[in-house]
């Protein structure tokens, strides 16, 4: 039964978040965005170390660079931000091949420390560039967002402020973006490439054996995750307005969170992610007042996850009732004989 | 006489970041572990150290006397009660616990100092320097560089002349058929990142001595001592010592030409030397 109701669910629920900068008041909207902000990029660390075994702590090298990159393509080139977002993604992957060469060096936990090194690299060589900014960073000119594609189309549609509209279509695309990147892994996953990814992680040498090229396939990854995470960044600095390398290099906003937000979900699951972002928003929620004393709990229940459950929430639920919406087990065939009942 | 200058200081900057570097060098060589918390561990010591001295009044000096087994034992107990449980062939879990434990230890600083920054106050010494003729140095660096030098001196007479540094590598080399000569992997780990913390607590004090420190620095030492570990080659302590000099020179001559560019050309020394030595300049293990 839940097979045939649960797709239908899914629909409803989507087809509710995409009406809601219709029906809700703009805050929430704007909440909601920064939730599918964190969403997709744990998506993409999820993909990174939960399938091709790379934890990288250098994911805000991307989302940086990707900021930057839009802001470089509005300020100094006077495109639209939506192409600046675009960008901004052809930016982080770009970054990624250099990035990859060198970070690919270092085996196993040593990756971990080396993209937060190259991470620290492009935040003080960004810092470096004069022309937007240095170190103080630097803002969106005025009525950039007014002038953004599509958005006058909103305003008349919704009947709603320019600043509304403009939050209206940032939230669609990052909502769409992580629609797109939940639809993209579970194909990718359950694809040729996504199987030998897997068998990767459990058994490299058995891999190898095979024909899986395990340095192909994780590079492949890496680039792809890469231009998402730079899409995504981009996308939400058009919200935040202004830019400075340490915002957009934080280590904190752009990883930490989302590592906890994956592991507490569920790392290796495809809707861990989704089941970490709204147990971190819950806590963000009843944890507001207390400043530090968040971050805190959010550490130790990464721990204990990882102590005493290791495939998160989402796995603890799938283990005790059997339901998984989202299988990305292959079924072996069926054998014709009809085998021994125990 | 100013490039004499930079290298000289460059060098005994080197000293520190050596200091920093081999207790994670240490626990990697023994148990494969690569802790992401070891910076946010020498921040903390730096705390504990200026505990200790502002209860007793005593000289910091001192006060790492009283804190270096204080640190030993949270080593000890972190390892039995956290890390022990989570080593093994995953690499994911050890790496996101050290790193969940890095920002436990962060924001539990932030909240119980807050974020002003401190420094521990070692009276005149700070001060004081000796003229070699050529160059002037400071007390403290020299001091500092000398520490770094005695600390990897003890450590390889550690593992290479006791009955621990044969446990040690022993269980380095093969934990299983060490364990069927009556060696206990899991006390050898637990005193392997004891002795790791002790030197971390001798980290800082110069840390603190010489500097203001604040909650937030710990994962920035973390990268300096990595690079000083990578450059160095794995499981090689004085190959540590080595590359914690080639940050500390490349730092000092990137200071020279723009104070901006101080962390940044560390960084890029780093970069270079594993594009054109992948397994640092002394590599002893292989992986």
């Amino acid at each position: 039964m839940s097979r045939s109701l649960s797709p239908l669910i899914a629909l409803f629920a989507l087809a509710v978040l995409y009406a809601l900068p219709a029906i809700a008041p703009r805050a929430m909207v704007q909440d909601l965005f920064g939730i599918l902000t964190l969403l997709v990029l744990a998506m993409n660390w999820n993909l990174l170390a939960g399938f091709a075994g790379l934890v990288s702590v250098g994911q805000q090298a991307f989302v940086g660079i990707g900021a930057y990159a839009m802001f470089a393509a509005i300020i100094l080139m006077g495109l639209d931000p939506l192409v600046g977002v675009v960008i901004g993604g052809i930016a982080a992957a770009v970054f990624a091949v250099p990035m990859a060469f060198f970070a690919f060096r270092l085996n196993g936990a040593y990756f971990a420390i080396g993209t937060w090194v190259v991470a620290d690299i492009a935040r003080l060589a960004i810092s470096q560039w004069k022309a937007l900014g240095g170190g103080t960073g630097t803002s969106l000119p005025k009525g950039t967002a007014k002038e953004m594609a599509f958005v006058d189309g909103i305003k008349e549609m919704l009947d709603v402020s320019t600043a509304a509209a403009a939050d209206a279509l940032t939230y669609w695309l990052m909502l769409s973006l992580a629609v797109a990147m939940l639809v993209a892994s579970y194909i990718f996953l359950r694809s040729r490439m996504g199987l030998g990814l897997q068998a990767i992680r459990d058994n490299e040498n058995a891999a190898r054996s095979v024909g899986v090229d395990p340095l192909k396939l994780k590079a492949a990854v890496f680039l792809l995750t890469a231009f998402a995470t730079g899409l995504c960044g981009a996308l939400a600095f058009i919200q935040i307005t202004r830019v400075t390398p340490d915002a957009a290099f934080s280590v904190i906003d752009w990883t930490a969170f989302v590592i906890f937000i994956t592991v507490i979900g569920g790392i290796g699951t495809l809707p861990g992610p989704i089941v970490g972002v709204v147990v971190f928003y819950a806590l963000q929620r009843a944890l507001a007042d207390y400043g530090t004393i968040y971050l805190i709990v959010l550490g130790c229940l990464g721990i204990a996850v990882m102590l005493f459950a290791r495939r998160g929430l989402w796995g603890l639920f799938t283990d005790r009732t059997g339901i998984d919406p989202l299988p990305l087990r292959h079924r072996p065939p069926r054998v014709a004989k009809p085998s021994h009942s125990a | 006489m100013m490039l004499i200058d930079t290298l000289a200081q460059g060098m005994l900057l080197g000293g520190l970041y050596a200091l920093f570097a081999a207790g994670l060098s240490l626990v990697f060589g023994i148990m494969r572990l690569v802790n992401l918390a070891h910076g946010d561990l020498i921040i903390l010591a730096a705390y504990l150290i200026l505990t200790v001295a502002t209860v007793t009044g005593l000289h910091p000096f001192v006060a790492v006397l009283i804190a270096a087994p204080l640190m030993f034992g949270f080593g000890w107990l972190l390892q039995t009660h956290l890390l022990n449980r989570v080593l093994g062939n995953d690499i994911l879990p050890p790496l996101l616990v050290t790193f969940g434990l890095s920002v436990v230890i962060q924001n539990g600083l932030l909240s119980t100092f807050t974020a002003d920054s401190q420094k521990l106050t070692a009276g005149s010494i700070e001060a004081a320097s000796v003229d070699l003729g050529v160059v002037t140095l400071g007390v403290m660096p020299v001091l500092t560089f000398g520490s770094a030098v005695l600390v990897i001196f003890l450590l390889n007479q550690l593992f290479y002349r006791t009955a621990l540094g044969r446990a040690f590598r022993a269980t380095s080399d093969d934990a299983v058929t060490a364990q069927l000569m009556g060696i206990r992997p899991q006390r050898v780990f637990a005193m392997a990142t004891g002795i790791a913390m002790v030197v971390a607590t001798i980290a800082a004090l110069y840390l603190g001595t010489r500097a203001n420190f604040d909650p937030s620095i710990g994962p920035a030492r973390l990268l300096y001592a990595f690079e000083a570990v990578i450059i160095g080659g794995l499981g090689s302590l004085w190959g540590t010592l080595a590359g914690g000099i080639v940050i500390g020179l490349a730092q000092a001559i990137g200071a020279s030409i723009n104070p901006e560019w101080q962390i940044l050309s560390g960084h890029i020394a780093f970069v270079l030397v594993l594009l054109i030595r992948p397994r640092g300049l002394f590599p002893r293990a292989n992986d």
